[in-house]
């Protein structure tokens, strides 16, 4: 296929008829980022690696025999907001945790949408979860205990916050990633305080001004979603396929509401301050830093404009895990690209060039430099994360 | 037999820079394009590493980059009694090989050719007499330059490219190149940071009574976010551009500046790792009617057009051309045919100086980021009493200090041992060039045809190239060696040498790839292969973009003037011959 580079259809199937409830249907799809996991034809088959075994969405093109073609709408809605699928219950991979607050009127719209979307034959072996996970029947157990309806909590910031409640705790799922998970894959720990999922660190999303989104402007993580970037952050990893297939075509209204619920959630508890004692050490990371870095990210870590991010007041940076830092060092990554910033420009993988401990060095002084102040890097990390790479993980 | 394929509005052979400009322009204007590029898709996330990007042995001595020859050879010879024998590797020029073509490994000096380039014939018989130029095959271009200038602004902006005016509609800019023609507006972003040794020559030179000026270059001054959205870095001057992919995403390239938005559009495919072996024509061979072309695996396709747009390197285009019958063959002995004809290339000489007890520290430099005098360029300068037309820019413009290739020793320095070791570390940071980037005119006798001996992989003919450098043109650049040597004395020189053209070209050592010429513009259907908008006076569903169009080759980087002439195709095309198909040009 490297053979064949095609030009990327941007817009998923083609509107047999133009009626509203489709287009808005088609919103939905945009809201609940339906392409993230089922791929952007929506035929599925893309791999999630969860603690538990592989997961592999499936086809929900409407397909009769492969896809959603046969389902009803009342199956379509026991799916998308109970978690059982014509009686068979999901994984809770599939967010029904948080598309259960999506209205009746929404979810059909979404289904009315998917009805007109091309459909592709596609069997996906969907359970290749390890034992006892595969045993489909034991989330009915998981739902008895885990899955509750939350009512929207009670408004006292405005319709915009309401909206955006909605928005980030509903159809958008953004603790799916962002917040932690307990043993049995349910959230657990502050919502949307940052997790690690498939090798990804999640950032915090709380009011903290080194970790979080305390140093952002509503404007600021407005331009974030919808042209991935902003002068602070570049999206890339996992958050950029959010920006390019859901968050930068939403509507204005709808990114200003997620900024100002977002930057309401509360600060997490003071967290105590790292110690960076080690001068020998960030001696180290500064030569290394000085030669491999420098010369996109600056001596001064200011980055450059719309292509290389600051590392300074970054808050990827600062985060408590230092898996994404020590993953973009080694694979490298390339970040969004959307109408509003169509560049894609990409970190390069150093992997080849540098070895662990001095990996553990570079970002020992990248967190501890500039005002960052997050835990030194150990070599054993990046060797773990080297080796996870390595695995094709 | 062929696979059959669904029928493309446009169909473009070669995505490089002409390549994807017309992808761009037509995908714009709602076309259906597929291109379909030779060589291997490159990016710059993932083939242009900044952690292994300047690696000299890789890239500049092995050729990473460039074309192969075992997947396209050519000929050559000096005269046309010799027989021509197959270049076994590409050494005088390298032609670039893949997405990007050799827009990914150039320096990046922009050029605009002159007002009196575009009409050189007129210019030169008005100010001379028709005797001064007898002997030569000077045309004009069939093209003003007041229709040409605003796609080289197009071009420019697009590229964001780093200079400085000397002439804004008709008023000279201090600090800029007094002799260029009259442009629209300043560049998009200010002159390069320069080194040491273009600083000296700037002095040297403005001493001497010349008029020194920053190179205009695609390496970028400073952070750019181009007219189709896409940001480009400030250079690191790192001195790794020619030969090299930028990893900084700081040099203008399609993969800069075109294909992050051409990329993502639903109208728009991209085929690598595909030859196309042919441009197919109807029977009556006045229309194409597709190309034919084999994928990576040996299968063979037959991808139909409305147009067909060959926008290969110079020289591929003039052999799909012959290949595919569109247009005669020219015939030196005859001067008639009109594909062939006109093929020059670039006559330079250079001067080296010893500077004793400077630290010039070539390792810092960029493409472009030398000073150039123009006083000696083009018609620039009186030839009344000179036995040539033509001249050279004359530049000091270091543009890497890489340790492999670049180990200049001074004159009388040992070949090898401890002798040549001591001589290579001393001329490192003491020596200092100066070149002259003179004009390639067109005579009979130099052109491109079908090898009748030699063929490819396919079976196809190599192209064969006839070329030696016309007495003029040895003239002129002899002139040029006597200004290179005023000018370095008037360094006080420890030590310096003064280079002169020989007049057989010999294809081993690197001169430039500059080739230009062989499907030439111009206003007359036997005397030119396509016409003003580089359409094919013969089979005018095709268009022949690229240097290959040049009717003679000036004392500049042609890449300026390519940019523009794809520009101002694209504007034909869409403007006026998707409106009304058929010759745009009735001769």
């Amino acid at each position: 296929m490297r053979s064949i580079v095609a030009g990327i259809l941007l817009l998923i199937g083609t509107p047999a008829f133009a009626g509203t409830q489709v287009e808005e249907g088609r919103y939905q799809a945009v809201l609940g980022d339906c392409a993230g996991c089922h791929g952007k034809d929506l035929a599925g088959g893309v791999v999630l690696q969860t603690p538990f075994g592989r997961l592999v969405t499936p086809n929900i093109t409407p397909d009769r025999q492969t896809g959603i073609g046969g389902y009803s709408s009342a199956d379509f809605r026991a799916a998308m907001k109970t978690g059982y699928a014509r009686g068979k219950p999901l994984y809770p991979a599939m967010p029904y945790v948080n598309y259960a607050r999506m209205p009746d009127k929404d979810v059909d719209a979404l289904f009315a949408y998917l009805k007109t979307v091309k459909p592709v034959r596609h069997a996906v072996n969907v359970n290749q979860l390890r034992f006892p996970y595969n045993w489909r029947f034991l989330m009915r157990l998981w739902n008895l205990v885990f899955f509750h309806t939350r009512a929207p909590a009670p408004s006292n910031h405005g319709a915009a916050w309401m909206r955006g409640e909605y928005l980030v705790n509903g159809p958008g799922h953004c603790g799916t990633c962002h917040t932690g998970k307990n043993l049995f894959g349910a959230d657990s720990g502050p919502a949307l305080g940052g997790a690690l999922l498939q090798g990804w660190f999640a950032p915090d999303l709380g009011g903290d001004g080194m970790t979080g989104l305390g140093g952002w402007q509503v404007s600021d993580v407005v331009a974030y979603l919808k042209t991935g970037r902003n002068g602070h952050s570049i999206a890339s990893g996992p958050m950029a396929e959010s920006v390019e297939n859901s968050t930068t075509a939403m509507t204005d209204s709808d990114l200003e509401a997620i900024a100002v619920y977002l930057k309401k959630l509360p600060p997490p508890a003071a967290r105590a301050r790292q110690n960076l004692d080690d001068v020998e050490q960030m001696k180290r990371g500064a030569r290394i830093y000085r030669v491999n870095c420098s010369a996109c990210h600056g001596l001064d870590a200011r980055g450059e404009g719309p292509l290389v991010p600051p590392l300074t007041g970054n808050a990827v940076v600062n985060q408590a895990s230092a898996d994404t830092l020590v993953r973009l060092v080694l694979a490298g990554s390339q970040a969004a690209g959307t109408k509003w910033a169509p560049t894609r420009p990409a970190m390069p993988s150093l992997a080849w060039r540098l070895n662990d401990k001095q990996v553990a060095d570079v970002l020992t002084y990248v967190r501890g430099n500039w005002g960052n102040r997050a835990a030194p890097v150990a070599a054993g990390t990046v060797g773990d994360i080297r080796a996870a790479l390595q695995g094709g993980r | 037999m062929a696979r059959l394929l669904p029928k493309k509005d446009a169909v473009i052979i070669g995505l490089g820079w002409t390549g994807a400009i017309l992808a761009q322009q037509l995908t714009e204007a709602g076309l259906d394009v597929v291109a379909i590029e030779r060589g291997p898709w490159r990016d710059t996330a993932t083939d242009f590493n900044i952690g292994y990007m300047q690696d000299e042995l890789r890239y500049a001595i092995r050729k990473d980059l460039f074309l192969n020859p075992v997947l396209e050879a050519m000929t050559m010879r000096n005269r046309p009694d010799q027989t021509a024998l197959p270049m076994r590797d590409y050494g005088s020029f390298l032609p670039g090989h893949g997405v990007g073509g050799a827009g990914v490994h150039w320096n990046g000096k922009t050029w605009r050719f002159w007002e009196s380039d575009f009409q050189i014939h007129t210019h030169l018989t008005r100010r001379y007499g028709a005797n001064k130029i007898r002997g030569l095959q000077l045309q004009d271009w069939g093209v003003t330059w007041d229709e040409i200038e605003p796609s080289f602004d197009a071009f420019e902006y697009l590229c964001g490219i780093s200079g400085k005016a000397g002439n804004i509609q008709g008023a000279l800019q201090p600090g800029g190149n007094p002799f260029e023609s009259p442009r629209a507006r300043e560049y998009p972003n200010p002159p390069l940071k320069t080194g040491y040794p273009p600083m000296l020559f700037d002095k040297v030179a403005r001493e001497m009574g010349y008029h020194p000026f920053p190179q205009p270059t695609a390496n970028l001054s400073r952070p750019y976010v181009n007219p189709l959205g896409i940001a480009m870095g400030e250079c690191t001057y790192c001195g790794f551009c020619e030969r090299f992919g930028c990893a900084n995403y700081s040099k203008a390239s399609a993969q800069t500046t075109i294909l992050p938005v051409l990329m993502t559009k639903p109208n728009f495919e991209a085929r690598t790792e595909c030859e196309v072996l042919k441009v197919n024509l109807t029977a009556d061979r006045k229309a194409a009617k597709s190309v034919t072309y084999v994928d990576a695996r040996g299968v063979e396709y037959e991808q139909p057009g409305e147009m067909v747009l060959i926008c290969a390197y110079s020289l591929m285009n003039v052999r799909m051309m012959l290949l595919s019958g569109i247009g005669t063959q020219y015939d030196p002995a005859t001067g008639k045919g009109n594909v062939g004809r006109n093929y020059c290339y670039q006559t330079s000489c250079g001067a080296r100086l010893f500077l004793e007890g400077k630290h010039l520290n070539p390792f810092i430099a960029s493409g472009g980021m030398g000073r150039t005098i123009d006083d000696f360029n083009g018609d620039g300068f009186d030839h009344s009493h000179l036995n040539f037309v033509g001249g050279a820019g004359i530049s000091c413009d270091p543009s890497n200090g890489r340790p492999i290739g670049y180990r200049p020793t001074p004159p009388g320095t040992p070949r090898w041992g401890a002798g040549w070791k001591k001589g290579t570390v001393e001329g490192y940071q003491n020596a200092m060039n100066i070149g002259a980037q003179g004009s390639s005119y067109p005579v009979r006798e130099n052109y491109l045809d079908l090898d009748p001996a030699y063929s490819d992989r396919h079976g196809r003919p190599l192209l064969r190239i006839t070329f030696s450098f016309p007495d003029n043109d040895v003239a002129m650049s002899h002139y040029m060696s006597d200004q290179l040597e005023k000018i370095a004395k008037a360094f006080n020189p420890k030590s310096y040498s003064v280079a002169r053209i020989q007049k057989d070209w010999n294809s081993v050592p690197y001169q430039s790839t500059h080739n230009t010429g062989g499907a030439i513009m111009g206003e007359n259907p036997r005397t030119s292969a396509v016409n003003k908008y580089l359409q094919s006076w013969d089979v005018p569903n095709v268009f022949v973009i690229g240097a290959s169009a040049f009717a003679h080759n000036a004392g500049m980087n042609p890449t300026g003037t390519v940019g523009a002439l794809a520009f101002w195709a694209a504007k034909a095309i869409t403007e006026k011959y998707i409106k009304h198909p058929g010759a745009l040009v009735h001769a």
